[in-house]
């Protein structure tokens, strides 16, 4: 049993310190993101969340340029996002998916142009990997109290939030009729994204942030259709997702070919591509009602 | 500088001609995720030591027919997502196997047209024509099985076969385009100039003219300031998909409901 144990964490593994931080960060993370993907996958916002993860690489090369921490970078741009894409947004879902990706494109250009100011003007040439596919190893212990604080309110926001939520996204009409804001719960639940999205870039990178957003709230909503069960599944998902990949990358540091260890991402991304296909061919049709 | 000038104009009419359908179908989401993921065979193509544009070729086709495969059995959004998040993932291992890389993945995600070399635009200039025949050929029944798909089925138009073929044509663009203008924003040249020509005008020909002129000009303002400032090109080619749009619409909204699209969604 031992034996086995140790084959699964290899040796060093719960007395190094860049692991402590990456399972506390990681898992936070996580657990944020799949309780807000529940309701990103609910209303079929996947590419918002998406594109939100895209343009926040705008705000993370800009805070290395300005040499802030890239968590507020992060947010700030994905909130300012948020606010843009609503306002531009049409309603019709086509139109509103032509809004999120012009938006998006134009974030993308400015990122790229502040990716090529930090790699010009600095020495920190590994900038462009760092803000793409995140660090989870290299995450500051600093930078934990933001980190609650931005769960604390992402998950605040889904909490508060939860009856008017989920009626306008099940059903717009109704919810104004009940006299629900659609517009205002509509914002506040692009923040919430915007937010999770922030978290899961300084753990898994910006642009893989999607697969911890829909992967698993998509998996949850296969298993269950009751939409406040998914999210505690969606949320669970996530965690363990993300901690086994954790334990994989630490594990994986005397893999080949390289001997230096196989990115945490790689392995987080793969795990929920993994979790949502299983899910898929056990199939349960009850899933339909998510749609 | 004048492989530079042609690639783009490739590029362009290739991303004005295909960008059209993608508007037209409402498969901005799709369009987005492909040339991303292919980004990863591009990672692999450069680990392995074989042709980058047999890599992204592989990785756009696996990824579009991935998307399909996936989407016919659940949610097409959240196919779209995973398969894009799992081919970055692995793109991001290859890149991890590798130790050369940094310059060479900012130019792949952020474009490097200056970089394109004379060997590279014969290719370039065969996959175009392929992809425009490929979309004249169909032209007819892609644009009914995009506009109306009920219709299309009644008159005995395979939709999920075209469906395959926009994948594949998609693929194809993408694999192109990808090295000259970057996997983050080729998505901003074939939405940004379809979308306004678009809102421009209600006639189907008209408006895929329209909008390959506009991606042909944003595409050559991109290079020509790009050139100047020495700023990635990737950089104007966002601003110029946005700055399309945004005046579509103005335009389009001066109009009033005048002209309201006839093949609006």
């Amino acid at each position: 049993m031992s034996e086995l144990l140790r084959l699964i964490f290899a040796p060093g593994f719960f007395s190094s310190a860049p692991v402590h931080v990456a399972l506390l960060v990681g898992g936070l993370a996580a657990l944020v993101s799949g309780a807000v993907g529940a309701f990103t996958v609910l209303r079929g916002q996947s590419y918002a969340g998406h594109a939100l993860a895209d343009i926040s690489v705008t705000g993370g090369s800009a805070s290395f340029l300005i040499g802030i921490s890239p968590l507020w970078g992060f947010a700030g741009t994905g909130a300012l996002a948020a606010g843009v894409m609503d306002m531009i947004g049409v309603r019709r879902p086509r139109g509103r998916d032509l809004a999120t990706g012009i938006v998006r494109g134009a974030g993308l250009g400015l990122a790229a142009l502040f990716l090529y100011w930090d790699t010009t003007s600095t020495r920190t040439t590994g900038v462009a990997i760092t803000v793409l596919f995140g660090s989870m190893f290299t995450v500051s212990t600093q930078i934990i109290p933001l980190v609650s604080l931005f769960s604390v309110v992402a998950l605040g926001i889904i909490a508060v939030l939860y009856r008017p939520l989920l009626l306008s996204s099940v059903s717009p009409e109704l919810a104004s009729v009940r006299g629900v804001r659609v517009r205002f719960t509509g914002i506040a639940c692009l923040i919430a994204i915007a937010l999770a999205v922030s978290l899961s870039a300084i753990t898994i990178g910006t642009i893989l942030s999607t697969a911890l957003i829909v992967g698993p709230a998509a998996t949850a909503f296969r298993l269950t259709s009751r939409p406040g069960l998914a999210t505690v599944y969606a949320a669970l998902i996530a965690v363990a997702t993300t901690w086994i990949g954790i334990v994989l990358a630490y594990d994986s540091f005397t893999w080949p070919p390289a001997h230096n260890g196989w990115p945490v991402s790689f392995f987080v991304v793969a795990l929920v591509f993994t979790a949502y296909v299983l899910a898929q061919l056990a199939g349960r049709r009850s899933a339909r009602a998510a749609k | 500088m004048v492989n530079a000038w042609t690639a783009a104009t490739i590029v362009g009419v290739v991303a004005g001609v295909v960008g059209f359908f993608v508007v037209l179908r409402g498969a901005a989401f799709v369009a987005d995720a492909v040339p991303q993921g292919a980004f990863a065979g591009a990672a692999g193509a450069s680990l392995l030591g074989i042709s980058t544009i047999a890599g992204l070729a592989v990785f756009a086709l696996a990824g579009a027919l991935g998307i399909g495969w996936l989407g016919h059995r659940g949610r097409r959004d959240i196919a779209t997502a995973l398969v894009l998040v799992l081919m970055l993932g692995l793109g991001l291992l290859f890149l991890s196997f590798t130790t050369q890389y940094s310059l060479e993945i900012f130019s792949l995600l952020f474009g490097e047209v200056l970089g394109v070399s004379t060997g590279q635009i014969l290719p370039l200039a065969l996959l175009g024509l392929a992809c425009v025949l490929i979309v004249l050929i169909l032209y007819r029944p892609l644009l009914l099985s995009s506009v109306a798909p009920e219709s299309a089925a009644a008159s005995g138009i395979s939709v999920t076969r075209m469906e395959l073929a926009f994948l594949v044509i998609l693929a194809i663009a993408t694999s192109m385009t990808l090295p000259v203008v970057g996997a983050l924003l080729i998505f901003s040249l074939m939405v940004g100039p379809p979308a306004a020509a678009r809102s421009l005008t209600s006639r189907p020909l008209a408006a895929l003219g329209l909008s390959v002129a506009l991606a042909l000009v944003t595409v050559w303002v991109a290079i020509a300031a790009s050139f100047e400032t020495n700023w990635p090109v990737g950089f104007f080619v966002g601003a110029g998909g946005a700055v399309c749009y945004a005046a579509g619409r103005m335009i389009a909204g001066f109009r009033g409901s005048r002209a309201r699209p006839v093949v609006a969604s």
